[in-house]
């Protein structure tokens, strides 16, 4: 099994396993948060139960961490091995004749989708542990919903928010589906997760650009 | 017609290279792009100049031995040939035609327009191939029936001529179109059972030891592969070594 971890293949499998794995988390944070515009009560319960139950915040949440981890390290191994891979570069290199722009710059859409992570762990994942964990304020089941409002009440950081969802979307057009092909799989079902693929990486990140669009013209008058 | 060439001139492997414009006239639209080298060349030579090295033999699109990167894609802008088929008649008058070797750590340039690609051969040598008995009492390929789509398939892979047009055309410089071509002629057949796990495993292996790029999926290398080799090949060799890797 060695060999697993050490191949130019081995390593698109990470990659594709880990990407898949975030994918998925993606479609899962994107229905609790859709719920923050047509259910408020369903918001609050739902941000509730994943902030205190133990399987989620114990064993879920590491997981989760680790799967961007591996995903960026292996990311980032990738891409400092291709570039020595080609040392001397071309003075003409016409790449836009043959590939998509998002399959060659997944290395630009992922560092900021990366950053944006970064401001999204500094905006909840770091307010919720210093809440729960280091002031050490009782558990409030209502209070998330008026949280995350006040998070897109600044439009710097609503439009930092679109802009990342916007990059989000180039990275899965190309990384859902190639995804697939690093595991091996291409054959007649590959149209179809092609078209699921893009269908995907519209749907999802507009969903989230209009949730945070929706919450920033809608704020606690109050 | 009248070109300017931006031409990649590198004395030797050691030398460090750079571009040099050629100024070429009276080139027809009927001249293969190979031919109209040859024009400059006879010029420089007349000149008392050092002439263009390139790689060139059948000039019908077969060997595999003719490369270069025109205008940044490998053999040209044309699809589905290599540059001996390439034709002037796909260029304008007053044209800059910019002629680079394939790029790759893992093809040093050895003169000029000319790159060793004798990591290929490598590549082929861990396992591209069947062992058979070749001495007399060879069995008759044709003893064990094959249908007609999988021999298709066999044969589509089987067509890849080695040109490394796909790692000159991976913005990672990978291999994995040739040697997933190499895999594949053999992984579909019955004859490349025998030896499926080892070949796999020893031909990334000698990929991966070569210094060629990790493949990222792009497509660059199906769409400027002068035989038209598919990224099936690809996905079938990810299942292959991943296949061999639990096999053990």
């Amino acid at each position: 099994m060695s060999g697993l971890t050490k191949s130019s293949i081995a390593r698109k499998v990470v990659m594709a396993l880990s990407g898949l794995f975030l994918v998925f988390f993606l479609g899962q944070h994107f229905v609790i948060n859709v719920t923050s515009v047509i259910a408020p009560d369903t918001f609050n319960s739902w941000s509730h139960f994943m902030g205190y139950n133990g399987l989620v915040q114990f064993i879920l949440q590491p997981i989760l961490i680790a799967g961007v981890i591996i995903h960026f390290v292996m990311g980032i191994v990738l891409e400092l091995q291709n570039n020595k891979a080609r040392a001397i570069k071309y003075k003409k290199y016409n790449g836009g004749a043959n590939a998509s722009w998002m399959s060659r710059n997944m290395i630009i859409t992922g560092l900021v989708v990366l950053a944006f992570l970064g401001l999204h762990m500094y905006d909840f994942w770091i307010h919720e542990m210093d809440y729960k964990y280091i002031s050490g304020n009782p558990e409030d089941p209502t209070r998330y919903l008026e949280e995350t409002i006040h998070k897109f009440e600044p439009i710097w950081r609503t439009l930092l928010y679109v802009i990342s969802f916007v990059l989000l979307a180039l990275h899965l057009w190309h990384g859902f589906a190639s995804s697939f092909q690093s595991m091996g799989v291409n054959n007649k079902y590959s149209p179809a997760i092609q078209t699921f693929t893009k269908i995907y990486a519209i749907v999802i990140p507009l969903g989230f650009i209009f949730i945070a669009l929706y919450h920033h013209f809608n704020p606690i008058t109050h | 017609m009248n070109l300017t060439l931006k031409i990649w001139r590198q004395k030797d492997a050691q030398s460090k290279g750079q571009m040099v414009d050629y100024p070429i006239k009276g080139i027809e639209g009927d001249m293969s792009f190979l031919e109209m080298l040859d024009v400059l060349n006879e010029e420089l030579i007349n000149k008392g100049e050092e002439p263009v090295e390139f790689d060139h033999d059948c000039r019908e699109g077969i060997c595999g031995t003719c490369s270069l990167q025109i205008n940044g894609e490998p053999h040209g802008p044309d699809r589905l040939i290599t540059t001996c088929q390439l034709h002037m008649r796909k260029f304008n008058d007053g044209d800059t035609i910019v002629i680079e070797p394939f790029r790759a750590t893992a093809f040093p340039v050895i003169k000029d327009l000319i790159v060793d690609r004798s990591a290929f051969d490598r590549i082929q040598q861990a396992g591209g191939y069947i062992s058979v008995n070749t001495s007399g009492n060879t069995v008759d390929a044709n003893a064990i029936p094959i249908d007609k789509h999988t021999a298709d398939e066999a044969m589509d892979a089987a067509t890849c001529i080695g040109c490394g047009a796909c790692v000159a055309a991976c913005k990672n410089a990978s291999a994995m179109l040739f040697t997933s071509a190499k895999v594949s002629q053999f992984a579909l057949l019955p004859q490349g059972q025998v030896e499926a796990v080892d070949r796999v495993q020893n031909m990334v292996r000698q990929m991966d030891l070569e210094g060629f790029g990790n493949c990222t999926n792009t497509g660059a290398c199906e769409v400027e592969c002068p035989k038209g080799i598919s990224l099936e090949n690809i996905a079938r060799m990810n299942r292959e070594y991943l296949s061999a890797t639990v096999k053990g």
